[in-house]
């Protein structure tokens, strides 16, 4: 960029500006956030390709298993990245998790309510709790890692407490059956697509049990949700005027605030976000395992951020992608997956995935100070 | 309609017992360009919120085009057409050129609840206002972290004129930068000024403040000192009243004093 004293008529007059030298589609890449999670996550694809290429990690069954568990911790790292651009941290996602869990399993086991009432109420409670949070953040100034870090500590203790009340247990099982003809519980708990597996399983494409059946019946519901909510928040960060908000939000809040950005607003919208898509993941693996358990969701608030700082978000806030922290699960999910492919202890993956966040954020950090620097 | 767009009548401002402001006036005509000129504690900070609608002044009025105003958020005071452009200039260094020109006032098109941020015509208005002060933004999805400190000032500019300022507000906008970058600021403050724009200048810097200036205030101790038009009174006679002048007077009456006893 430079100054020129003379008006820049020629360039008007020529339509095109000449000094707009041809940008290679490399630099342009070098501006995402998300290129160290796309380098990262090409880079696990081939070490397992190689590594786990014939052992059936990536046959229909393995593929759908590390995509499960990817798209499960991608629905929390989305909302936990948005939050992060925003300028803020949720701990609370992995209570969250356990406590919509209960939230859904006492009022359909013990109080008799239908499931999909249940389902709503969880959803609810969550847009309180991830309200409270903002409110307080907001009003208080206090930093969200505090906040939310007591957050964390207030709902697992309340899911043990309220369980082991209602219960006398810490576990909540006998969902399964409730799930049919549920007008909602399908949402969570659906395989789609089972005619493709069917059909690629009749010409004898895919594995099959004993049965005949396809030993992969169909895509899970998680991997569907953790679509959707990839293309979804993309959507809203990059197309949308509360997207710009939220990187001003993060980016600079009294700045935003002077320029009649809604701060306070856009922030505990955020906070409902990552609270709701815990809840999403509570639904999904209730469902799924047909129970509740109160220590559910235990530590997924750091996974969810590993993955979103893996996936380009800046700890400071205002920079990331939804994409980048969808890639940043799919790394972690692949590797916790295909770990059991390899010859390598599964006792490794924690090492992996703190070296991984490290690299990452050495990496990111770089590529603040060059997107920044002053030419 | 009276010869001012804007008048700053007998301004009072208390913080509990501290009085930040008292009986401050300014008045203001088109394409004028008056500099508030203070020393650190003046009361300059206090002022320009007051003026941005940050704060409510305890006592005196806005008068606007004729008429009474009563500000209840910065909001109000954008409506109207007083722009303010802080000292940090409100604009995220991560974010591009585009962003930040529309922060808070994005354009948008399509259906209701499924609006988008129109982000060519965002680009195109960007890329044309920096155009037209010279600034060649050659890409506007280029993080303003990579601008100049001068570049960056003639944005936040640029931008509050865009979005409709009549009375620009400038808090300290050459403090930070070189003497070349500083003199592409002032030039165009006086461009933006001789389109019509009232601007207010805050500064503590005279050499910047005198050429460019057709009239100055001068804050002391949250009063003001009066306002002169620059006919009226010399750089030099504006810039000791600025550093305190009768201060430095007295200072050099006791050293010339200790001076005399010591030779005794």
């Amino acid at each position: 960029m430079s100054v020129k004293s003379e008006s820049i008529q020629s360039k008007k007059d020529s339509g095109q500006d000449e000094r707009l030298k041809k940008i290679s589609p490399l630099r342009v890449l070098l501006n995402r956030p998300e290129l160290g999670a796309l380098g990262g996550s090409i880079l696990v694809f081939i070490f397992f390709g190689i590594v786990a290429g014939d052992t059936g990690m990536f046959s229909a069954y393995g593929t759908l298993n590390f995509l499960d568990v990817s798209a499960n911790l991608g629905i929390i790292a989305i909302a936990a990245a948005m939050l992060m651009i925003g300028g803020e941290f949720d701990l609370s996602i992995g209570s969250m998790i356990g406590f919509a869990g209960i939230c859904i399993a006492i009022p359909a086991i013990y109080w008799g309510w239908p499931l999909w009432t249940s389902i709503i109420f969880a959803f609810a409670m969550a847009v309180l709790i991830g309200y409270f949070n903002g409110i307080m953040v907001v009003k208080t100034g206090l930093p969200s890692f505090i906040v939310t870090l007591a957050m964390l500590f207030i709902l697992r203790g309340a899911t043990l407490a309220i369980t082991r009340l209602i219960t006398g247990r810490t576990q909540v099982p006998g969902l399964r059956v409730l799930i049919e003809d549920d007008p909602i519980a399908w949402l969570f708990a659906t395989d789609t697509f089972q005619w493709l597996f069917t059909w690629l399983g009749s010409m004898k494409l895919i594995a099959l049990r004993t049965d005949g059946s396809p030993l992969a019946t169909g895509i899970p519901p998680s991997v569907i949700w953790f679509i959707a909510l990839t293309l979804f928040a993309t959507w809203i960060l990059m197309k949308t005027r509360y997207g710009n908000w939220i990187f001003a939000s993060g980016g600079d809040k009294v700045g935003a605030t002077n320029v009649g950005v809604p701060v306070g607003r856009v922030k505990i919208s955020l906070f409902i976000g990552t609270a709701v898509a815990s809840t999403i993941f509570a639904c999904i693996q209730v469902l799924d395992a047909g129970s509740a358990d109160t220590m559910r969701g235990t530590l997924k608030e750091l996974e969810a951020i590993a993955a979103a700082v893996v996936g380009g978000c800046l700890l400071t806030g205002g920079y990331g992608s939804a994409i980048g922290a969808a890639l940043g699960a799919i790394i972690f999910g692949t590797v916790s997956m295909g770990i059991f492919y390899t010859d390598v202890d599964t006792d490794w993956f924690k090492v992996f995935l703190g070296a991984m966040m490290l690299i990452a954020v050495v990496f990111n950090n770089y590529i603040r100070k060059k997107v920044t620097e002053t030419k | 309609m009276s010869e001012y767009l804007v008048q700053f009548n007998n301004i009072s401002k208390f913080f509990g017992k501290v009085i930040a402001l008292k009986d401050v006036t300014m008045k203001l005509k088109k394409g004028e360009i008056m500099c508030l000129l203070g020393d650190n504690g003046a009361g300059k900070s206090t002022l320009i919120k007051t003026l941005a609608g940050v704060h409510k002044p305890d006592e005196g009025e806005i008068i606007f085009e004729d008429q009474k105003i009563v500000f209840d958020s910065p909001r109000d005071a954008l409506d109207i057409g007083i722009g303010t452009v802080y000292q940090d200039l409100a604009l995220v260094s991560l974010m591009s050129v585009t962003r930040n020109f529309f922060m808070g006032r994005e354009p948008q098109k399509g259906l209701p609840f499924f609006k988008t941020f129109d982000i060519e015509k965002a680009n195109t208005i960007a890329a044309e206002r920096m155009g037209q002060i010279g600034i060649d933004v050659r890409d506007p999805s280029q993080a303003v972290g990579t601008m100049s400190g001068g570049e960056r000032q003639c944005l936040a500019i640029s931008r509050a004129i865009y979005f409709g300022a009549k009375v620009l507000v400038l808090d300290e906008p050459t403090s930070a930068l070189g003497v070349h970058q500083a003199s592409m600021v002032l030039k165009y403050i006086v461009k933006a000024a001789s389109q019509g724009l009232a601007v207010i200048l805050i500064t503590h810097n005279v050499h910047h403040a005198y050429p460019v200036g057709n009239s100055f205030t001068v804050l002391n101790r949250g009063k003001s000192m009066g306002t002169f038009q620059k006919k009226d009174i010399s750089r030099e006679k504006l810039l000791s009243m600025m550093a305190g002048g009768e201060e430095l007077d007295k200072l050099e009456v006791e050293l010339k004093e200790m001076d005399r006893i010591e030779n005794n």
